[in-house]
């Protein structure tokens, strides 16, 4: 039997911001990530799902090492990056890629496609000029661009054109790990089907890991493997894509399938599951974060902290997971 | 009679030599206390329709239609004065970014104290009180202590329900909402839905409903507008429009949702990008795009046809009809 080797492995990972609430007023702490475990393995897709406010961004923040996690382990190749140096660190770098979510605001105008495309390659190898520009021209073929497009500037795209250079940027470094943040969100719906299936393309050819951050369940029922449902920093559902979508357990996670505007005859209508809006950060409610807005709440929501426990096949972070089903 | 009618609207911006078609005779009526859902791309003419219709085009856009009437009442040919008292009261209309849309130094119920000033009056405690009524109506907590609110103070869901409340205070006939729900979370965007949609039953009125999200539109409207590059493309009814599709373009549009393809293992596209302002292809819009495409498609511009009432193609070799095909 072989032993799955995990690519990316979180461990309790939290992360705490300071901020400040007014003047000699005590500094308020918001816990924007908080104990959250997950392992990926490579050539897998996993989806963090919420919305804004849940967390997701931080975590992202996070895996692609622009901050360290105030508590927690978190393990790339092996390496944890919470306790490593920089030097280890700046090797872990070109592992580890992001595409973000707007491609009008995460590509430098005054740049062009070529010299996008080799910035990672100046920055993390030692390669000449002519090897890189050969490097870019191939990654600009698998990506679906045509080879004029190297010398243009990024306006002259459209923002499915853009996005594809995002992503080929993202693989330059040849990275086993791309994180995803909303990338299709600013797209319209036919050319967000050609990123997606670009993304999917390019996980089968080279088996690389992505985490998928995103608050389309749509999408994320079609590129997902294993999916994490965030709220308020606390993971409330994980599990298996499949278990996730068709045996939700967690009322977050039933009141954002509910909420999903949808297509099919059967689904042609709106229910509001959820009523009310994301508490504050800086005041969390005790008890379960989710429980005034949640239609099973109880008087042990109110006062318990429901930890993340085995419900059938997956995760559920729920005092009464076993009633709802 | 059609509550509005628009006939053979144009909307063009950049010189008259060589302009920029953002509308191209576009057809559109609406019934009175009617949901009709516009869907299209970003960059096909539904938000400068909207826009046309309050009048907020400005130069060097250029207006013209056949007919532009509300009501009866032509809204082209309408003294300004009129006209702008008209809107606002008769037609009102609520954006996509509800944090950008109200001004960030007066207070909420300033805004809604303003807006009954202009065009009902009364004492200021009468429009006080019909301003805190109006956020009790679209379901605002503690509107008493909202009404001192600036809009930082306000989360997007609920900016957008004071955006709605704005909206309906002198009880519209016609509500344009331009994407109102875009640039909110899910479970939020389904309370406004609700929101909205209860308000449009309850006062009768007529809900334009302009969103490039197609589950949106088949959870809230009674018809819909497909339009591509400022061009209806299709318009039909609700469950049909989903389940036969009489336009390519409307067909390749579903068959894009991942929803649609459950179990596949790629998306189902539509192969290249919107035409730009100066590549108006000759023949129809969609032609280099659409896979039934023939000939004619490519040299013709097909016309807005009725294959039966209620519902309206613009397609040489529509689909779904009983009609000739292939």
């Amino acid at each position: 039997m072989s032993v799955e080797h995990h690519l990316l492995q979180a461990d309790n990972l939290a992360k705490h911001y300071p901020v400040s609430t007014g003047f000699l007023k005590p500094k308020g702490l918001v816990r924007a990530l908080d104990g959250v475990s997950f392992s990926l393995v490579a050539g897998k897709t996993l989806a963090v799902v919420g919305e804004s406010g849940c967390g997701k961004t931080t975590l992202a923040r996070q895996i692609t090492m622009i901050e360290s996690p105030t508590a927690g382990h978190l393990r790339l190749d092996g390496v944890d990056i919470a306790s490593s140096s920089a030097d280890q660190r700046k090797a872990l770098r070109p592992k580890v890629q992001m595409v973000f979510q707007n491609p009008y605001a995460s590509l430098n105008p005054r740049k062009r496609v070529g010299s996008i495309l080799e910035e990672p390659l100046v920055i993390h190898t030692q390669l000449n000029a002519a090897e890189r520009a050969e490097k870019a021209r191939a990654m600009m073929a698998r990506v679906g661009l045509r080879p004029e497009h190297y010398g243009r500037y990024p306006h002259m795209f459209s923002g499915g054109q853009r996005q594809r250079i995002a992503i080929a940027r993202a693989l330059m470094t040849g990275p086993k790990l791309v994180v995803a943040d909303e990338p299709v969100s600013a797209l319209d719906v036919s050319i967000q089907a050609q990123v997606l299936n670009l993304l999917m393309d390019l996980q089968a050819e080279t088996h690389i890991a992505y985490i998928f951050i995103s608050h389309n369940l749509a999408v994320v029922e079609h590129i997902a493997d294993e999916v994490i449902v965030m709220y308020l920093g606390r993971v409330v559902e994980q599990g298996s894509k499949r278990e996730i979508f068709d045996h939700p357990r967690h009322p977050y996670t039933q009141a954002l399938l509910a909420a999903t505007p949808r297509v099919e005859a059967e689904q042609r209508q709106i229910k509001v599951m959820a009523r009310g809006e994301l508490p504050s950060p800086l005041d969390p409610p005790p008890g379960c974060a989710f429980h005034r807005r949640c239609p099973h709440a109880s008087e042990v929501c109110r006062s318990e902290v429901p930890v993340l426990r085995q419900v059938d096949n997956h995760m559920a972070a729920c005092h009464h997971a076993e009633e709802i089903g | 009679m059609a509550l509005l009618d628009i006939k053979n609207l144009s909307v063009h911006f950049g010189t008259e030599a060589r302009p920029i078609i953002a509308v191209e005779h576009l057809d559109l009526q609406i019934d009175a206390g009617e949901v009709v859902g516009i869907v299209g791309e970003s960059g096909s003419g539904k938000s400068v329709t909207s826009l046309a219709l309050m009048g907020l085009i400005d130069a060097p856009g250029r207006v013209s239609a056949e007919s532009f009437s509300f009501d009866g009442r032509n809204l082209l040919t309408l003294p300004k004065r009129e006209r702008r008292a008209m809107l606002g009261r008769d037609i009102a209309m609520i954006f996509q970014d509800p944090m950008t849309s109200l001004n960030p130094c007066f207070t909420v119920g300033d805004h809604l104290i303003e807006t009954l000033a202009v065009h009902e009056g009364g004492s200021r405690k009468a429009l006080r009180n019909r301003a805190l009524e109006l956020l009790t109506q679209v379901e605002i907590p503690d509107p008493a202590r909202r009404m001192a609110a600036y809009p930082h103070q306000l989360s997007g869901g609920m900016s957008q329900r004071v955006m709605i409340a704005l909206a309906i205070a002198c009880n519209p006939r016609l509500l344009i909402a331009d994407e109102p729900t875009t640039a909110l979370d899910v479970t939020v965007q389904a309370q406004v839905l609700e929101l909205l949609l209860r308000l449009q039953r309850e006062r009768g009125m007529a809900l334009m409903l302009i969103t490039h999200d197609l589950g949106v539109v088949a959870e809230t409207a009674h018809r819909v507008v497909v339009m591509y590059a400022g061009q209806v493309m299709e318009t039909g009814k609700v469950p049909s429009i989903f389940t036969q599709p009489r336009h390519p373009y409307t067909e390749a549009l579903l068959s894009a949702l991942p929803e649609n393809n459950i179990g596949r293992e790629r998306l189902q596209t539509i192969p290249g990008v919107v035409p730009g302002a100066y590549d108006r292809p000759q023949g129809c819009l969609l032609a280099p795009r659409c896979q039934y495409a023939q000939e004619s498609c490519r040299t013709t511009r097909p016309t807005l046809a009725s294959p039966d009432a209620g519902s309206q193609v613009r397609c040489f070799f529509p689909l779904h009809t009983s009609g000739p095909k292939e």
